[in-house]
């Protein structure tokens, strides 16, 4: 069923198992399921990522193409974001045009790379006012176990870090080049769960979560971006100690993205 | 204390049981079932004269059907099935469940033990509540009727729900009861099996954490033979003094070795069949089937 409410003896004791520090799958309130990526997934993209996290598993793909500038900014290529939650990858998603949660996801990963300055958007300029670079950025889920905002941006910056640039395809240089990656942000998500706030939530924490935080974080010590969701608040306190974390699984994860 | 629903079962399933000798037959989605005169029964259909397979499972002949056990799959809902559902709305004269099933199933007021006026219905089951009910009937347009008359049904309070895929349940029961019996047993917990694969469990975090771990031992290796001495084992060796599993603080372990306190009502997985007032029947097969194809 699309929008099946959740039992509440079920959200209950999720929420009574995290205030004595444990979680359904056995996890600590800050610990991750393993995450894997694996880039160059799809070879006819110009550049790809499947990533796991548990067994949310997303998919990303690179498309470079020749196209024109903004007006308002002649000099800068342009960059897309657009996540799909296809109908197979959870009995809460249903065909059709994209709904909240998609828009939401597409451009919380979005702002993340955008606002590190992941890409120098400059440098996709190839003529000013006539000719850049646009670069697509599709998100696929395949499978949704919780966490998608990671999974998704973990996949995104993983496709554009082994992205090659296909200029010879499109006769605009004699070689193709690799994509240059300025920074590295990464994603965090946390979910309240009581007076406990845990980190890579499950489906069935998300769904039980009264507050859900996403931080991101780049490899220079830079806090990029911050996304709140879901019903339910955060103590300024507790905001603090939630991006200190985010920073601490944010090396970690970059570590991953950039040793695959 | 009526912890009756072992030996009893057992015993008289034994006793009506045909020998059973003849290999057991494997079949994959389109293969042709030899119907030996027998009706097309679930995960099975008829062309002309011939009955093929829709399912992937092994099949099995008993009057007045032949039938496919299935590997996995959806939960099909059928009649005297007792189920698991959660309320999705409450309507002016009856409550939607959400059973995992292909639809919602509407729960009307005649079928609680409650008389609300119009529009008083939330004053019993609010939105998220848990239910156990039996499926009643089910007409030709799929519609799925629910009620909550009968032994042991009405509304789960306390506890958890855990689900396990729906074609495991005959498993998870064992043959009459074993497995469900040896489970609760051994962990503490009071446990309700619904047919559509969700199971509610009551006891210590830590019990309800080995019951959790167990239905994923009994959903990956459920084909194999000796499973119910396998979990018992599993359960003896990592015992009460198994501590990867929360605890509620203060509890002392020592209870959950304890089958059942004696002032505890029995376990809910088995209305006793044609037990005095009860409307509910398990069918024999769902309590016996468990490990029966791979008993030869």
């Amino acid at each position: 069923m699309s929008e099946a409410v959740a039992a509440e003896i079920q959200t209950t004791h999720i929420i009574d198992l995290a205030r004595t520090g444990h979680r359904l799958d056995g996890r600590g309130i800050d610990e991750w399921r393993p995450v894997t990526v694996e880039p160059g997934f799809v070879k006819s993209a110009d550049g790809s990522a499947m990533v796991h996290i548990g067994d949310t598993a997303v998919l990303c793909g690179v498309k470079l193409e020749i196209g024109k500038p903004f007006p308002d900014t002649p000099n800068a290529g342009v960059l897309t974001t657009n996540a799909e939650l296809i109908a197979l990858s959870s009995p809460t998603f249903e065909p059709g045009p994209p709904q909240p949660e998609a828009i939401e996801l597409s451009r919380v990963v979005d702002r993340s790379i955008r606002a590190a300055e992941t890409i120098d958007l400059t440098k996709l300029c190839v003529s000013p006012s006539e000719k850049c670079w646009t670069c697509y950025v599709d998100i696929h889920c395949l499978d949704h176990s919780g966490n998608l905002i990671d999974a998704a941006q973990l996949a995104a910056l993983g496709a554009l870090t082994h992205s090659t640039v296909p200029a010879k395809r499109f006769e605009v240089g004699e070689h193709d080049y690799p994509l240059e990656v300025s920074h590295f942000p990464i994603e965090c998500t946390f979910v309240r769960l009581g007076d406990k706030i845990v980190a890579d939530p499950t489906f069935e924490e998300e769904t039980a979560g009264q507050g859900r935080l996403t931080v991101a974080t780049d490899e220079t010590g830079h806090l990029v971006a911050m996304q709140k969701g879901k019903v339910g608040a955060f103590s300024p306190d507790e905001i603090i100690e939630t991006v200190e974390r985010a920073f601490r699984h944010g090396d970690r994860l970059r570590n991953i993205v950039r040793g695959a | 204390m009526g912890n009756g629903h072992g030996p009893r079962h057992r015993g008289r399933d034994r006793g009506e049981r045909p020998p059973r000798s003849e290999p057991k037959v494997l079949v994959l989605p389109g293969d042709e079932i030899p119907h030996r005169g027998l009706q097309p029964g679930f995960g099975t259909y008829r062309v002309g004269k011939r009955v093929f397979a829709s399912v992937m499972g092994y099949v099995t002949w008993r009057e007045p059907f032949v039938r496919i056990v299935p590997f996995a799959g959806r939960y099909v809902p059928k009649p005297h099935d007792v189920i698991v559902g959660i309320v999705q709305d409450v309507q002016k004269t009856f409550y939607l469940l959400d059973i995992d099933a292909s639809r919602w199933a509407p729960l009307h007021t005649s079928g609680t033990p409650w008389e609300p006026g119009p529009g008083e219905l939330d004053q019993y089951l609010r939105i998220g509540d848990a239910v156990l009910v039996a499926v009643e009937n089910l007409d030709a347009t799929g519609k799925i009727g629910v009620t909550m008359k009968g032994e042991d049904l009405g509304k789960l309070t306390g506890g958890t729900i855990l689900t396990i895929s729906p074609a495991k349940i005959p498993r998870v029961i064992g043959k009459g009861g074993s497995m469900i019996h040896t489970i609760t047993h051994l962990t503490g917990t009071r446990v309700a099996v619904g047919q559509n694969g969700r199971i509610w469990v009551e006891g210590t975090p830590g019990g309800i954490q080995r019951v959790r771990d167990v239905l994923r031992i009994i959903e990956e290796e459920g084909q194999r033979p000796g499973l119910t001495e396998r979990i018992e084992g599993y359960l003896q060796m990592t015992g009460p003094t198994d501590e990867t599993g929360p605890q509620a603080p203060g509890d002392p372990s020592a209870d959950r070795t304890e089958p059942h306190r004696t002032n505890e009502p029995p376990p809910l997985s088995f209305p006793e069949q044609g037990g005095g007032s009860s409307r509910i029947q398990i069918p024999e097969q769902e309590t016996d089937e468990g490990e029966e194809p791979w008993e030869t």
